[in-house]
């Protein structure tokens, strides 16, 4: 073994060569993202808490079908559905849903309940920030999950002509 | 009518003592290192550069539960789990609190079976539940954060 290489393992060599690049981070910015003012913004398609969706005209897309319940393996949604009438309409076609419940501390964000929802009424948003003091604040109704009509439509229930709102599942296009 | 009010200008600032002792509380708040399942991957995740929990003064993940402040139930917990959970709450020195990472750890998540703990309430008092399977690594910062709100409330009667 030569000099050069007994030098080369010396600390003469490693130390500085380890601190080189500590120095060369000391300028580089920081990767730290300051969370609570600075927000990475999600995938679009990230699955965060659950949103029950509107048709623009303000009618509920949820028809109480529980098939969202029946396909969550957690059992985290509870559905109950009522009967609509043309003085108290909520949803196109005969039910809506009465109750409407999720428990977050259930749910896994699966999005099951998304794929079987046959009027894509429920669908999982992007808010992630699910923190709770207790269990029973963390089961979301209806109320908290359904969105706001959109461009000034009244909300429900409100009256409607009869006839109209007959069917349930809306005409869907063809999957392209 | 506070103290400064009777004495006047000394130059003195005066703060109520459970301001300080919520801020040093809530400023230095040491987790314990303590994984059980995919929740403990984002809980090392909050603590790598990207999110770096040393910004809220969790500067180190205490391998002691002497050492440490905060247990951080990051996963699911067994029945076998749970006396060892619970002795390892035990050993923590007061104050102490408890954070239910993930569905698991909170109400038993997707596990609704006989092998789970449905739910780490049943074993230490919890303080605050995160949702999420598992969370965002700012998830965990939010609930964190949650619970320095619940601590700046607690005034002497909570010291005990």
């Amino acid at each position: 073994m030569s000099l050069f290489d007994d030098l080369k393992k010396s600390v003469f060599f490693q130390v500085p060569a380890g601190m080189a690049t500590t120095l060369k981070h000391v300028f580089k910015p920081p990767i730290t993202i300051r969370y609570p003012d600075v927000k990475r913004p999600v995938r679009y398609r990230y699955k965060g808490r659950h949103h029950l969706r509107r048709y623009d005209n303000g009618l509920e897309k949820c028809i109480g079908c529980s098939l969202c319940a029946a396909a969550c393996p957690a059992d985290a949604i509870f559905v109950e559905a009522s009967e609509n009438t043309d003085e108290e309409r909520y949803s196109p076609g005969e039910r809506y849903a009465s109750t409407y419940e999720i428990n977050m501390l259930r749910c896994i964000f699966c999005g099951y309940c998304e794929d079987a929802c046959p009027t894509e009424a429920i669908q999982l948003g992007h808010d992630y920030e699910l923190a709770y003091y207790d269990r029973a604040s963390a089961i979301y109704t209806k109320g908290m999950l359904i969105d706001m009509p959109i461009n000034g439509m009244p909300s429900t229930p409100r009256q409607t002509e009869p006839g109209v709102f007959t069917q349930s599942i809306p005409d869907m296009e063809d999957p392209k | 009518m506070g103290v400064e009010q009777k004495l006047g200008d000394l130059g003195v600032v005066t703060h109520r003592l459970e301001d300080l002792v919520n801020w040093g509380r809530t400023n230095a708040m040491w987790p314990m290192l303590f994984g059980l399942a995919c929740c403990a991957i984002e809980m090392m995740d909050t603590q790598a550069s990207h999110y770096d929990g040393s910004r809220f003064g969790m500067e180190l993940m205490r391998p002691s539960p002497r050492q440490s402040d905060l247990m951080i139930v990051a996963g699911r917990v067994s029945r076998k789990m749970a006396p060892v959970l619970r002795r390892l709450y035990e050993q923590m020195p007061d104050p102490k609190w408890v954070i239910a990472m993930g569905d698991c750890a909170s109400c038993g998540g997707i596990f609704n079976n006989y092998a789970i703990v449905q739910g780490v309430d049943e074993i230490v008092p919890v303080d605050v539940y995160i949702a999420g399977c598992p969370p965002r690594p700012e998830g965990l910062i939010n609930g964190i954060m949650t619970l320095h709100e619940k601590i700046r409330t607690e005034g002497l009667a909570h010291y005990a």
